[in-house]
């Protein structure tokens, strides 16, 4: 016998994979989530590249189109109490607060994911302690901590991120941690450990990919939350200061004029909700196709 | 469906008769046929094994029998299955209603499975649950249920069954919870029993105890036993008669003696041989005859025989032209190969 | 340097594990489950020495910790003569090389988000980072090969292969390095009957090619009686017998091995034997009986047995047992004559 070949007869080839894909497939049945997606999409992009396009800069004003009601002229969705274009303020304040959304789940996530994955994988008195400070975290009605803080600082873009992303990262902590700790004591994390595979290795290459179908829609959800935070924020006058417009800004300074020029707050309003429930059933969807059970194998 | 009365076919001792069952399931892969005509007997007193691996459709069988498969469009089931009722006629369970086939299930048939903690419920008293069965099919009191299943718990087994009456399933070792499972199973003293692997998950001492307990039940009571197993020493430690299943289809039925000492088909032949024996130990260590390959894949069947790219009697243009009927080789001895006579005849 | 192949390769010494139980009251002291009290025993060079015993016996405990996936309450446990019983993870880490674990189930050991080759692969990465991705990709082609598996799984997932080419797989991943001692915890029992075979065949082609040294943790006495040299038998974290194989089936010595045997059904009608029927199920180890811990079920049992733990010494030659009863005449259940 050559020292190639195998010592018993080669096992049959095993079954095709019939299960590729499914995950995709079963996201593209769910309708609302494909309309979600949809309309991130279409957001982002309009966002990204709409400002270049429009006759109009969000600055702009056209002193002699105030409060020009929406499709009635050369201002496709009206104009403010200044007279600057409504689209373009839009798409501005929408890069804005897409920005603050994307970035604080990220920082969210990166927060919520380590002290997960260490206090799940070590567990004792550190991932003890660690539950108990998220526990006590999760206790604080997150909104008031937010306005307090936004209170105290200088309001600016990035310290809205990392005030909104240091509030959302314990549910994701809470999810990994249970996650990790369940995939901890499977089989194929002790064969790591018995292949002398160091701490980082079994948690980063072993169980953290097991466990990122709750993370992705984790953070999905996140990312609506953090939108719907700094819209809150800003509402209240604590967020993303004038003249850099957000949604949430464009709601508060359209309350004076509620009556008298309704659409400046419905389309700020709009786009909040569109965006909000878009990423919400995005994160609807990812669950059902990304769920284990609906796997088959 | 009452039209079934007394078939002339059969036998007055019959039990259960199966008749071409056909059982599929519907995957958005496509459809699994998990069960192809499938036909057999079981008489009074009698036990039948239904052998076979992973895939070979001896549960389903039996889950197809008492219709506890999932319900369409996930899953299909066609056929005749009768079983004799208490009145003595046979009635087809195929056609039932699922209404009456509540009060079939537990009454006149009753099962047990492989893990008793999945089929007891964990939060109410073991007591509570057997006397519940009780009343539902013999409309007793609740006290009188109660006695009922301490004299049962007494009948399998159980010391000091009064008192265990009040006991949660998890307070009891898996030997206990299986000897639970079997009262609850005899309560209505059906005439069909259908274990499937009820000692699989059990240790071999506890193991043995069970099978001895089943046995002196089965002495007592008559009732007929459909045994699953995919362990041959249990076969022939309890079987009267005993069914290999390959891919859902019958591929060799005869009784245990003939069955053992001369399996017909190559896969029963295959398996006997593969299974280390207590009673050959430590004469050697030559390999065991294994099995090469795998089990296939229901999706895409070989050609013809589906054992036959396993088979080491495999002969091409014979065995994978088209599926071989189940031939009656010997008396009561059936098999599914086109080549036995041949094999045999190489044999001796 | 060549290995004294008359030395053990592995010596466990009055191991124990002991694990906290339940606390039975608020303010009463918490149990302790001895999984693992008091074993010993040695394994040589290319043997095989199959632990057998009943789910809660401890014998998977006892696989763990002596592969130090478990730290040892009390006891030693000397591999190729270093002592590993309290060396800290990185010390350990080139034992890792050298002492392997198969699992009893191919679907939970292998990783579901893995490829088969960063699977078989990982071993190398982790204690031979310098190789080339070419190379590593070599020697996970070649150790597929030896297993029974083609170099072109090696870019498959797990789920798309059998329970039996999984248990491949999980063996495949064990070899990768060389290894002197394989545990194999139970590596057929979740397998098909012909698959069975197939993998006990593979484990000893094995052994025999490689000069395997290998620790069988099974529950099936007749798979360990056709895989080993020598069988020790467990009961209640403790070894009552411990035998070469063919004597402990012609002459077992312990009452448990006899019912054990006794109790193993044989895929044969027509053999006619006289069962041992143990009566009710094996004690808590959370309450074990005092003296040898089998007497509550035992047939030969006496008042003295209740006294002291039976100590577990040689009856015969290499043939141990811990009994007091030195008068019994127990039979061979399987029919086999000495």
């Amino acid at each position: 016998m050559s020292a190639s070949s195998s010592v018993v007869a080669p096992a049959a080839p095993p079954q095709p994979a019939r299960r590729r894909g499914g995950a995709l497939r079963r996201f593209a049945r769910h309708k609302l989530a494909v309309f979600g997606a949809g309309i991130i999409l279409f957001l982002t992009l309009a966002c990204a590249i709409g400002p270049y396009l429009l006759p109009f800069t969000d600055t702009y004003i056209d002193i002699m189109q105030r409060f020009a009601p929406p499709f009635s002229g050369a201002h496709v969705l009206g104009t403010d109490a200044l007279g600057r274009d409504m689209l373009a303020r839009l798409l501005m304040a929408g890069r804005i607060s897409l920005l603050v959304g994307f970035s604080a789940m990220a920082i969210s996530m990166v927060i919520g994911i380590t002290v997960g994955i260490v206090s799940g994988y070590y567990g004792g008195v550190l991932g003890t302690v660690l539950m108990r400070f998220v526990d006590a975290m999760l206790c604080f009605p997150s909104i008031f901590l937010l306005l307090a803080i936004s209170a105290l600082i200088n309001a600016s873009v990035s310290s809205i991120i990392i005030l909104i992303a240091v509030t959302s990262w314990m549910e994701v902590a809470r999810i990994v941690e249970a996650q990790i700790r369940a995939l901890r004591a499977r089989d194929f994390a002790v064969a790591a450990e018995a292949l002398g595979a160091s701490d980082r290795r079994v948690m980063f290459r072993e169980l953290l990919p097991n466990a990122i179908a709750p993370i992705v829609v984790a953070a999905t959800l996140n990312v609506a939350h953090a939108i719907l935070a700094e819209s809150y924020i800003s509402f209240l006058g604590y967020g993303i200061q004038p003249p850099t417009p957000s949604w949430g800004n464009m709601l508060d300074s359209a309350q004076s004029y509620l009556t008298s020029a309704p659409w400046l707050a419905i389309l700020p309003g709009a786009a909040i909700t569109l965006a909000v429930t878009s990423f919400n059933f995005i994160g609807d969807g990812l669950r059902d196709a990304l769920d284990p059970r609906m796997d088959g194998r | 469906m009452t039209q079934a009365p007394a078939r002339p076919a059969a036998g007055e001792d019959d039990v259960l008769e199966v008749r071409g069952l056909n059982i599929s399931f519907h995957t958005p892969a496509g459809e699994i046929p998990a069960v192809r005509d499938v036909s057999f007997r079981v008489r009074r007193g009698e036990t039948l094994a239904l052998v076979g691996e992973s895939g070979s459709g001896k549960s389903v069988t039996s889950l197809g029998i008492l219709r506890l498969t999932p319900k369409p469009p996930f899953c299909s089931i066609s056929g005749q299955v009768l079983l004799r009722g208490r009145d003595g006629t046979m009635r087809d369970l195929v056609a039932l209603p699922e209404a009456e086939m509540r009060g079939v299930r537990g009454r006149d048939a009753a099962m047990i499975f492989q893990e008793p903690m999945t089929s007891l419920n964990p939060v109410h008293r073991v007591g509570d649950q057997i006397a519940e069965s009780i009343r539902f099919h013999e409309g007793l009191s609740r006290r009188a249920a109660l006695g009922k299943a301490a004299d049962l718990l007494d009948l399998v087994g159980i010391p000091d069954a009064r008192r265990r009456l009040g006991a949660f399933p998890h307070e009891m070792s898996g030997g206990m919870r299986q000897r639970v499972m079997i009262a609850m199973a005899l309560a209505c003293e059906p005439r069909l029993l259908i274990a499937d692997e009820p000692t699989t998950a059990l240790d071999v001492t506890i193991q043995a105890q069970i099978l001895d307990l089943l046995r002196r039940l089965q002495e007592r009571t008559r009732m007929a036993v459909i045994f699953i197993t995919h362990n041959l020493g249990v076969v022939a430690e309890i079987a009267d008669r005993v069914m290999v299943m390959y891919t859902g289809r019958v591929v060799e039925q005869a009784a245990v003696r003939p069955l053992f000492r001369a399996p017909l088909m190559p896969y029963t032949r295959g398996l006997l041989r593969s299974v280390p024996r207590l009673d050959f130990a430590g004469l050697g260590r030559e390999k065991l005859a294994a099995i090469p390959g795998t089990v296939p894949d229901p999706l895409e069947p070989p050609p013809g025989c589906s054992f036959g790219p396993r088979c080491g009697a495999f002969l091409p243009g014979s065995c994978d032209t088209a599926i071989p009927p189940l031939q009656e080789a010997l008396p009561g001895h059936q098999v599914r190969c086109v080549r036995w006579s041949a094999l045999t005849g190489e044999a001796a | 340097m060549i290995p004294d192949m008359t030395a053990p390769l592995l010596e466990v010494r009055d191991l124990r594990k002991w694990f906290d139980g339940p606390r039975p009251g608020l303010f009463r002291k918490r149990a302790v489950v001895k999984a693992v009290d008091g074993v010993s025993f040695d394994i040589r060079h290319g043997e095989v020495l199959s632990l057998v015993g009943e789910s809660g016996s401890g014998k998977s405990t006892v696989g763990r910790t002596v592969l130090r996936l478990a730290r040892p309450t009390a006891g030693q446990i000397r591999f190729a003569g270093d002592d590993i019983t309290s060396l800290s993870r990185d010390a350990l880490r080139p034992f890792r090389q050298k002492m392997q674990l198969v699992f009893q189930d191919p679907y939970a050991s292998l990783n579901p988000k893995m490829t088969v080759e960063d699977i078989v692969g990982a071993p190398l990465e982790i204690h031979a980072p310098e190789l080339s991705a070419a190379a590593r990709r070599q020697r996970v082609a070649e150790t597929l090969a030896l297993v029974g598996l083609l170099p072109s799984h090696a870019a498959r997932y797990p789920h798309e292969f059998s329970g039996g080419q999984r248990q491949r797989l999980g063996i495949a991943r064990a070899l990768i390095m060389q290894p002197q001692l394989l545990i194999a915890d139970e590596p057929v029992s979740a397998l098909d009957v012909s698959i069975q075979a197939q993998v006990v065949n593979l484990l000893l082609e094995l052994k025999e090619r490689l000069g395997l040294t290998i620790l069988f943790i099974s529950h099936d006495l007749a798979v360990v009686g056709h895989i080993s040299d020598r069988i020790a038998v467990m009961y209640l974290g403790r070894l009552v017998e411990v035998a070469p194989t063919r004597a402990l089936f012609t002459m077992p010595r312990h009452p448990y091995t006899e019912a054990l045997l006794s109790a193993v059904p044989i895929p044969d009608p027509t053999i006619q034997r006289e069962r041992i029927m143990l009566a009710g199920d094996m004690p808590s180890p959370l309450d074990p009986p005092s003296g040898c811990s089998f007497r509550t079920r035992c047939r030969y049992a006496l008042p003295a047995c209740a006294g002291a733990v039976p100590a577990l010494r040689e009856v015969a030659p290499g043939h141990l047992k811990a009994c007091i009863r030195d008068d019994l005449h127990l039979v061979a259940p399987t029919g086999l004559d000495a």
